[in-house]
C-alpha cells in the first residue's frame, strides 16, 4: 500500500495525450460515431485501464493510440510527439495473438528486435531469451506455435511486445478468449512484470473485475458515441488478487457506472 | 524397413505374375510385353545412352520452363493480389488461361517459335505460370491483416512487410499452386513431346511415340516407367520436405 502512495506523491510526466480525438465509421447500418471528442491523460509507468461494452470505441481509441487508425479529428501525442503512424514506441497485444506460426517462438520475438538496427545479433538474442524466461516460457524457445496453449501464445505474444523495449504497451483485451485459470495466473503475472519493469500500459477491457485487479486507473467508456465518462483511481496494494473482497467492491462501484451510462436518464451515478 | 519390406514383396509379387502370365500366353506379347522384355529394352537404352539423353532433354525442358514459369508467376500473383486494377484484369486473364489446357497452345506456339526448344519451354510456362500467380494472389490476399498490423507496430514496412510477412505467410498456398503448377507443365510437356517433332532434341515422348510407331511395346512399357519415377521423384525430392515444412510449422493435417 505504502509504495503504491508514495508513487502517487511524485508527479510522473504525461507519457501519452489524446486530445479531443473523434472517429466516425460508415457501416452497412448507417455512420457511427465511435469515438466523440474523447480525451485522456496517462502519465509514464501508469497502468490504465480502458472499460467499456463491446462496440464503445476503446478499440478503435487504442488503434488510434498505436497509430494504426488515424482519428478524424483531434491528436495523440506520445512523449510529447505527435503521432501519426505506428512505431516500436508503442507496441500492441491484440486479442488474438498473432503470432507468426512460419516463425517458432524465438523467431516470433525475434521479429521485432531485428527491426531495431542498433542491436548486435547476440544482444537480440540475449533480450529475447530474457523476455521468454520474464513470461515463463524459456523451456518452449524452439517449439512452433501451433504445439502452444492459448495461454501460452499470449505470453509469447506479451514477451514480443516488451522486448523491443516500448515505451507503452497497449493491449486489447488480451486475455478474452482464454479459460478463468490461466487469465488469472496471467494477471498475476502481468502486475508482477510491470512492477518489474514499471512500462506504460494501456488496457482494453469489457470486464469491470479485470479492470479493477490491474489498472491504477479505470477509465469508463460510454458507447455511441464513445466518451469517456468516468476515471476511476484503484488505490489497492499490489499484487492484486481478482478474487479478493476489497476488489470485489471496486468492481461493483465500477459496473454500477458503466450500467449507468449505459441506459442514460435511468439513475444518475452516486458518490 | 517394414516399409521397404512390403514395397519389395508388393512389387515383387506384380511382376512375378506379370511375367508368367505372359509366358501362359494370356496375352499377346506384342500387345504386352514380359517385364523382362522391358527390363532388357531398359538396360540396353541406358547403356547406349538414348534413355539418359531423352530423360535429360525432357527434363531439361521441365525444370527450365517451371522455374522461368515461377518466376513469372510469383511477382504476377502479387500484382494481382496487390492492386485492384491488376485484379480485375490480368486475374481474370489467368483465371481464363490457367482453365486452358496448356497444349492448346502447341499449334500457336509451333506456328510462333517453330520446332525448336523455345516452343517447348513455352508451353511449359503456360502450363505453370497461371497456377502459381493465382495460388501467389490468393495466399496473399488470405494473409491475416492481423499479421502485418503486427508487424508494422514493430516497424515493419513496405518490402520487408512483404518478404518477411505476406509471402511466408502466403506459403501454404504457394506451395500448392507449385504443386498444381508442376503437374500441369509435366503433363503438357508430356503430350506436347508426343505431339510435336521437334528438330533439336529427342525428349521421352518422342521415343514413347517412335515405340508406338516401331510396335516396340517394351520401349513403351520402359519409357512409361521413367514417366513415372520422375513424377515420384519430384514429388519426394521437391514437394515433400516443402510440404514437412508447412505442416510443422502450421500445425496442419499430417
Amino acid at each position: 500500500m505504502t509504495t503504491v502512495l508514495e508513487e502517487r506523491l511524485t508527479p510522473l510526466p504525461t507519457k501519452l495525450s489524446v486530445e479531443r480525438v473523434s472517429k466516425t465509421f460508415s457501416t452497412s447500418q448507417g455512420r457511427v460515431r465511435a469515438l466523440d471528442e474523447v480525451s485522456l491523460q496517462v502519465r509514464g509507468g501508469e497502468f490504465v485501464c480502458l472499460l467499456g461494452p463491446s462496440g464503445c470505441g476503446k478499440t478503435t481509441l487504442l488503434n488510434i493510440i498505436a497509430g494504426l487508425e488515424t482519428p478524424d479529428t483531434g491528436e495523440v501525442f506520445a512523449d510529447g510527439k505527435r503521432v501519426s503512424d505506428a512505431g516500436s514506441d508503442r507496441m500492441v497485444m491484440f486479442q488474438e495473438p498473432a503470432l507468426f506460426p512460419w516463425l517458432d517462438v524465438m523467431g516470433n520475438v525475434l521479429f521485432g528486435l531485428k527491426l531495431k538496427p542498433e542491436m548486435a545479433d547476440a544482444e537480440r538474442r540475449e533480450t529475447a531469451e530474457s523476455y521468454l524466461r520474464l513470461v515463463g516460457l524459456e523451456r518452449f524457445l524452439h517449439a512452433y506455435i501451433h504445439e502452444l496453449s492459448g495461454g501460452m501464445r499470449q505470453r509469447v505474444a506479451l514477451a514480443r511486445a516488451l522486448a523491443p523495449n516500448p515505451q507503452v504497451l497497449l493491449m486489447d483485451e488480451p486475455f478474452g478468449s482464454l479459460d478463468a485459470l490461466t487469465r488469472d495466473q496471467l494477471y498475476g503475472d502481468l502486475q508482477a512484470i510491470w512492477q518489474e519493469r514499471r512500462r506504460t500500459i494501456v488496457f482494453v477491457t469489457h470486464n469491470a473485475r479485470e479492470a479493477a485487479c490491474l489498472g491504477d486507473r479505470v477509465a469508463v467508456f460510454s458507447p455511441r458515441p464513445g466518451r469517456v465518462q468516468e476515471d476511476f483511481e484503484i488505490r489497492l496494494p499490489r499484487p492484486r488478487d481478482i478474487n479478493s473482497v476489497e476488489l470485489a467492491e471496486h468492481a461493483t462501484r465500477i459496473t454500477r457506472a458503466l450500467k449507468s451510462h449505459l441506459k442514460p436518464g435511468l439513475e444518475e451515478v452516486g458518490e | 524397413m517394414k516399409r521397404w519390406l512390403s514395397l519389395i514383396v508388393f512389387f515383387g509379387a506384380m511382376l512375378i505374375l506379370w511375367e508368367f502370365s505372359v509366358r501362359a500366353g494370356f496375352w499377346s506379347r506384342v500387345l504386352v510385353p514380359p517385364p523382362s522384355a522391358v527390363a532388357e529394352y531398359l538396360f540396353s537404352s541406358v547403356a547406349d545412352g538414348t534413355l539418359p539423353e531423352a530423360t535429360w532433354i525432357t527434363f531439361r525442358r521441365l525444370v527450365l520452363g517451371y522455374a522461368a514459369g515461377f518466376i513469372l508467376g510469383l511477382p504476377l500473383g502479387l500484382l494481382i493480389a496487390q492492386f485492384k486494377f491488376f485484379e480485375s484484369t490480368l486475374g481474370l486473364v489467368a483465371l481464363g488461361l490457367q482453365s486452358l489446357p496448356s497444349i492448346c497452345w502447341a499449334p500457336l506456339a509451333l506456328l510462333w517459335l517453330g520446332q525448336t526448344e523455345s516452343a517447348m519451354f513455352f508451353i511449359v510456362i503456360m502450363g505453370s505460370v497461371w497456377s502459381i500467380a493465382l495460388a501467389t494472389s490468393s495466399g496473399v490476399r488470405n494473409t491475416p491483416p492481423i499479421y502485418v498490423r503486427a508487424a508494422r507496430t514493430m516497424g515493419s514496412r513496405g518490402s520487408h512487410t512483404w518478404l518477411k510477412v505476406i509471402l511466408p505467410a502466403a506459403l501454404p498456398f504457394i506451395v500448392g499452386g507449385m504443386k498444381q503448377g508442376w503437374a500441369f507443365a509435366w503433363r503438357s510437356l508430356m503430350a506436347a513431346e508426343i505431339y510435336i517433332t521437334i528438330i533439336t532434341g529427342f525428349g521421352l515422348g518422342h521415343l514413347l511415340h517412335y515405340g508406338r510407331e516401331l510396335h516396340a511395346m517394351d520401349a513403351v512399357f520402359g519409357i512409361m516407367i521413367i514417366i513415372i519415377l520422375i513424377g515420384l521423384l519430384t514429388d519426394r525430392i521437391l514437394f515433400l520436405p516443402m510440404e514437412r515444412f508447412i505442416h510443422r510449422r502450421w500445425g496442419t493435417a499430417k
